[in-house]
């Protein structure tokens, strides 16, 4: 299972590569995009959303607890992405009013 | 076809570490945004086909197909309906669902390991964790949201403070017990033990936290989703989730820190609750200190003879919902020539940068927001500063009082501008509970007055002057 982790040294370069862009990224945000930066990084984490489909195609089918657990972590993964950037776009799209 | 997943995960890595790229920029935060939601897109789509492609439609499919249709309405009507004021709330009520679907995923998953028959102790570790912190982001989030939404007042009583420091040590302590067999559990039971006391953690963790410090809590949420959100993706072997929950959570930390250093508070400070206030009461003017009071038609007047003019809004401004009277004035006193500018300290707000969210909603443009750092040194070049819904932000005391709980908290220097008028309703104290001891300045002049009542009245008085 933990092939990933312990499949040699790549794996660890690549989240520690992750790390630094992450920092690197954002640390020259101006304090006006503060919210929007938030809101856009909170769906992207939404991404959860990729593991709860492959969960979800193994559950067996006659399996009905598990079948409703995963038809909402589905359907809260889906909130999770599609509020996130819908509410970063009203944001940003306050700022670009023109006066 | 696993070729056509590698490619769109690239793609949707690649998307997300654009969007956030651009998102630091006023002119394309937009463009970013779309960036990232396509990204996401193609590799939810791409997940779908390559995970069911080719098999026969199962109720599995269907469910999910239902889901993320309704998923994705009701996201969009939610953000919406939102108003700007209540973003925070948006935020972590959005943040709690991505908890949650780590909450889930571990429960899930945690019945496949143990009806696999696999003993991988390591896997059943890091899809443990991935579950706990979830569930920490997702009941805690919760708990952010009902506070924001003034339904939860903070609870700082020692039980709860003894209660988190407890759960924590047992969230760790538990699988260790069992790995040991000190703690006879099979894996189900062990899940579900742990992600109870996660839950439960997770509300303990914000109860006690202030008002004033949520910014902090929503960003720290926020950053913990995200590493749960890696933690499963290593779990997955996926590599977009991996990156994607890093990117978000180091872009969080470094958030959290930054708000943490513009209260000049410790984040264990934040987290454990605490306002040093042993020393409150400790006065330096207190009850003595003399105000100078002003009226509106003064304001008015010093206003219609000032050349530059600096607006600090607080939180209180838009509880008032007097945003676009701002605009209003503004707007009047630059067609007369007058320069303003507005002054916004980095935790004005409930979450951080919210106070630039609601100025842009009144129709502020971004040119006239400045940031405190930038203007701190020719604060003197304002003819009037006006405060208003702010007060801690402001206070003198934070630079000179060492005894003041607020001290080494940077601050908006108005006390330095020829004068200062500050609009409030009473002589109430600020979130930190301290005196402010810029209203005992001789520049500072204080009009007791509801923010609304007292801008529309200048704009009134300024309407009728000709100057």
């Amino acid at each position: 299972m933990l092939d990933f982790i312990s499949g040699g040294q790549a794996p660890i370069y690549f989240i520690l590569l992750c790390i630094f862009l992450g920092i690197e990224i954002i640390s020259n945000v101006p304090a006006i995009l503060h919210t929007p930066l938030m809101s856009g990084a909170n769906a992207i984490h939404g991404v959860i959303l990729a593991g709860a489909i492959i969960t979800m195609y193994h559950v067996p089918s006659d399996d009905y607890l598990n079948l409703t657990l995963g038809f909402l972590a589905v359907l809260l993964g889906t909130l999770n992405i599609s509020g996130g950037f819908f509410v970063t776009g009203r944001i940003l799209s306050m700022f670009s009013k023109k006066k | 076809m696993t070729i056509l997943l590698e490619v769109s995960y690239f793609l949707a890595m690649i998307s997300f570490i654009i969007g956030l790229k651009f998102l630091s920029s006023p002119q394309r935060a937009k463009l970013g945004n779309i960036i990232a939601g396509s990204g996401m897109t193609l590799a939810i789509v791409v997940t779908v086909i390559h995970t069911f492609f080719g098999g026969p439609v199962t109720i599995n499919l269907i469910l999910i197909i239902v889901a993320i249709l309704l998923g994705t309405i009701l996201g969009k009507r939610m953000s919406d309906k939102a108003e700007m004021t209540k973003m925070p709330q948006l935020v972590s009520y959005f943040n709690a669902m991505g908890g949650g679907c780590a909450l889930l995923l571990g429960i899930i998953e945690g019945q496949q390991l143990y009806y696999g028959h696999q003993v991988d102790r390591v896997a059943e570790v890091v899809l443990m964790t991935a579950m706990m912190i979830g569930a920490t982001s997702f009941s805690g989030s919760v708990i952010a949201y009902l506070k924001l939404s003034g339904k939860q007042k903070d609870i700082r009583t020692p039980f709860v403070s003894i209660a988190s420091r407890l759960l924590l040590v047992a969230m760790i302590a538990v699988p260790f017990l069992v790995s040991y067999q000190l703690l006879q559990l099979n894996l189900i039971q062990e899940i579900i033990l742990l992600g109870s006391l996660a839950t439960l953690y997770g509300v303990v963790f914000v109860f006690p936290i202030g008002g004033a410090d949520m910014p902090v809590v929503i960003s720290l949420l926020n950053s913990l989703t995200g590493v749960a959100t890696a933690l499963a993706g290593i779990m997955f072997h996926n590599l977009l989730m991996i990156s994607g929950g890093i990117f978000v959570g180091s872009a969080g930390v470094l958030l959290t820190l930054l708000m943490c250093k513009a209260m000049n508070r410790s984040l264990w400070n934040v987290l454990a609750g605490s306002f040093k206030n042993a020393v409150i009461g400790n006065n330096t003017s207190g009850a003595e200190m003399e105000i100078t009071r002003t009226s509106i038609g003064e304001l008015a007047t010093n206003l219609a003879f000032s050349s530059k003019v600096a607006i600090i809004p607080g939180y209180g401004l838009a509880v008032a919902q007097a945003q676009h009277l701002c605009t209003q004035l503004e707007q009047l006193l630059e067609s007369k020539g007058i320069e303003v500018d507005y002054i916004i300290h980095p935790v004005a707000g409930r979450m951080p940068g919210h106070m630039n969210v609601l100025l842009a909603e009144a129709d502020v443009h971004y040119d006239k927001l400045r940031e405190m750092d930038e203007v701190n040194d020719n604060m003197s070049s304002y003819d009037i500063s006006i405060v208003i819904g702010a007060n801690d932000v402001v206070n003198p005391a934070a630079e000179t009082d060492s005894s003041s709980p607020i001290f080494g908290m940077p601050i908006i220097k108005a006390y330095n501008s020829k004068q200062v008028v500050v609009i409030k309703r009473g002589m109430s104290k600020g979130y930190a509970g301290v005196e402010n001891s810029l209203f005992g300045e001789d520049n500072c002049h204080l009009l007791f007055a509801d923010a609304k009542e007292a801008l529309s009245g200048v704009i009134g008085e300024l309407k009728t002057v000709n100057f």
